[in-house]
């Protein structure tokens, strides 16, 4: 059947492929901006104002001198540090915790689960928080961000929900076969919720890649900071000194805007490699916390 | 077969025994499973738990020396001295501002970008679409301030836009004024296109009948959107909107720290900004913990409100 399309709905189509393609302008433009300044002369991006879809005059001074400084390196070292050892420490937890919590026959599940679900509604708030960690003594620790992120409710809410899509006889036969928690845990329940643990080790991933205040609240030595916290320091603070070292005044300000845009490119690059690839993984989860949420 | 019904039989059996014996064969059972939550509510305990106990500083002069139990009690001091400045007002004002003009925009934006690229006629346009729009969600937001700081100065690339409608060439970020159209207009930016991914799975689960039955009752597209698409999604939207307004005391302070300078400050200051820099900048640990103990129980009722009303309204809620 030909369906006959009026005047109208030809208008709206034509409308909205344009209204879509305004938005992906405005969304990609501030990348785009960073992206070419990121390559541009220093001085020249000064004297420029306005839109800019091409590097002014080509330099690389911005990567060198920021790959060359001391707190970027060690900023990296201190993410991947966190990020590696802070998502074994998630992974471990949540998968404990959404396990138990998956369970039916266990008699104080409901207590436990009420204890945890209840910090999603009343917090002690930042202070009190804040003056536990440094009274068991993890101040200037990296340890400290670890802890204190080690669980997100949420995210063991997701894994939950993926344990209990797993049907319930797997459960029993494993059972009957002489299986204990365990080695359900490790040989039938991972293996099967492997795309739902895909999901939360990257929540976990990003979060913990683009986290900045905890760093900032428990950390005090800046050689242990992480990158976004270094960032901080570029971006917002504009500490561009220490890269700068025997360089005259205007141009150190003029190098201090292409570092700036630099950094930041350097801080947002691996996660927009992933993410064309890891897309469907992180949509999934949205649907998945939905079920609950 | 025989075994399930011997498992059931010995849970009946159960259920009759006392509490004692229930306890000691659920944990000859079930030792394994509590020995693997247990690191968990070690974790529950240490970093939630050990901090709201930590709380009743907030009605104590606090001094690191004596620590929290040595403190001496103060009673309400530090309550009253909050309520009765000119921050409260203050701060309380600017968060259900920044909060309300957040939901008004940020709240409605993802719905009318699913509707319209759920009218998108290109299968791959709209995917090109989609995995642009949900890029921003995940740039850091010390990198969006950076950003955003950078384009609003004097010269920025916003600013010169800007110029072109008339706008004095200023560094945005300074004027008081502006400060809630930054925020959440940057807001907006990032969010919109991961906001949309629910509302597109809600308009994707739409029965196809439908929008026949409409056609042949001659409804075009904008009507089967009024008709068809919007009725549809509506149960997700109310669940969505109620549970959002469940937290619209928490707006977050790290956007408003990283935003935020001397000059903004009296439109800008939030309460729970208040709370870090009260603290965790001039150490003023008992006041601080009060200003917070106050947000976190208005936020708990808020959100325990909404709950209840979304589970009245759909039977959806968080618990």
């Amino acid at each position: 059947m030909k369906i006959k399309v009026s005047w109208q709905q030809r208008c709206f189509d034509v409308f909205n492929v344009l209204f879509m393609l305004l938005l992906m302008v405005i969304t990609l433009y501030p990348m785009i901006h960073v992206l070419m300044a990121s390559f541009s002369d220093g001085e020249e991006l000064l004297a420029h104002t306005g839109v800019l879809l091409w590097p002014k005059g080509f330099s690389l001074e911005g990567y060198t001198r920021a790959l060359g400084n001391s707190a970027i390196v060690s900023g990296y070292k201190s993410t991947l540090f966190i990020l590696v050892v802070g998502c074994l420490v998630n992974m471990a937890l949540t998968i404990a915790g959404a396990y138990f919590l998956s369970r039916k026959d266990v008699m104080w599940k409901k207590p436990i689960s009420m204890f945890i679900m209840f910090t999603m509604f009343f917090s002690g708030g930042l202070i009190p928080q804040y003056l536990t960690i440094k009274g068991i003594g993890l101040m200037d620790s990296l340890w400290a961000v670890i802890v204190v992120g080690a669980i997100s409710t949420y995210n063991m809410i997701i894994m939950r929900t993926g344990f209990d899509s797993i049907p319930e006889s797997l459960h029993e036969s494993a059972v009957i076969d002489g299986a204990g928690h365990l080695t359900i845990l490790a040989r039938i329940m991972v293996p099967l919720a492997m795309p739902t643990i895909a999901v939360i080790l990257l929540y976990y991933g990003v979060a913990h890649w683009n986290a900045w205040f905890n760093a900032s609240i428990y950390l005090r030595s800046p050689n242990k900071y992480p990158l976004q916290l270094v960032l901080r320091g570029i971006l917002l603070v504009n500490d561009t000194t220490a890269m700068t070292q025997g360089m005259g005044d205007s141009e150190t300000w003029a190098a201090g805007e292409t570092i700036k845009y630099a950094v930041i490119i350097i801080a947002t690059v691996p996660i927009l490699c992933i993410y064309p690839f890891l897309q469907k993984y992180f949509v999934k989860g949205v649907m998945i916390g939905a079920v609950k949420g | 077969m025989r075994n399930t019904t011997t498992i059931r039989q010995a849970d009946t059996l159960s259920a009759s025994s006392s509490f004692g014996a229930r306890c000691a064969r659920d944990f000859r059972k079930n030792y394994a499973l509590y020995l693997l939550v247990l690191p968990v509510i070690v974790f529950y305990i240490v970093v939630h738990y050990v901090p709201m106990y930590g709380a009743i500083i907030a009605f104590k002069s606090y001094s690191p020396g004596k620590g929290i139990l040595k403190s001496a009690w103060c009673g309400l001091e530090h309550f009253k001295s909050f309520f009765g400045s000119v921050y409260f007002g203050r701060t309380l004002t600017n968060t259900l501002r920044i909060s309300l003009v957040s939901i008004l925009f940020g709240f409605t934006s993802p719905i009318i970008l699913a509707l319209l690229i759920n009218e998108l006629r290109s299968k791959l346009y709209s995917r090109v679409v989609q995995t642009i729009t949900y890029l921003p969600h995940f740039i850091s937001l010390v990198v969006i301030c950076g950003m955003l700081s950078d384009f609003l100065e004097p010269d920025g690339i916003i600013t010169t836009v800007c110029t072109w409608f008339g706008m004095d060439r200023q560094n945005l970020l300074r004027v008081p004024g502006y400060f809630t159209t930054i925020y959440v207009a940057s807001d907006v930016w990032q969010g919109v296109g991961w906001g949309s991914i629910i509302y597109l799975a809600a308009l994707a689960g739409i029965d196809p009948t439908l929008y026949e039955a409409a056609r042949m009752d001659g409804a075009n597209r904008w009507k089967q959107i009024w008709a068809v698409d919007i009725p549809c999604i509506l149960p997700t939207i109310i669940t969505l909107l109620i549970l959002r307004m469940g937290s619209v005391m928490s707006v977050g302070y790290e956007k408003i720290i990283l935003l935020y300078n001397s000059l903004t400050m009296e439109k800008a200051d939030v309460i729970s900004s208040f709370v870090y820099r009260k603290g965790l900048l001039e150490s003023n640990y008992g006041y601080s913990t009060a200003v917070g103990l106050f947000n976190s129980f208005v936020n708990m009722v808020l959100v325990v409100a909404a709950n209840t009303i979304s589970k009245k309204t759909n039977e959806t809620s968080l618990w």
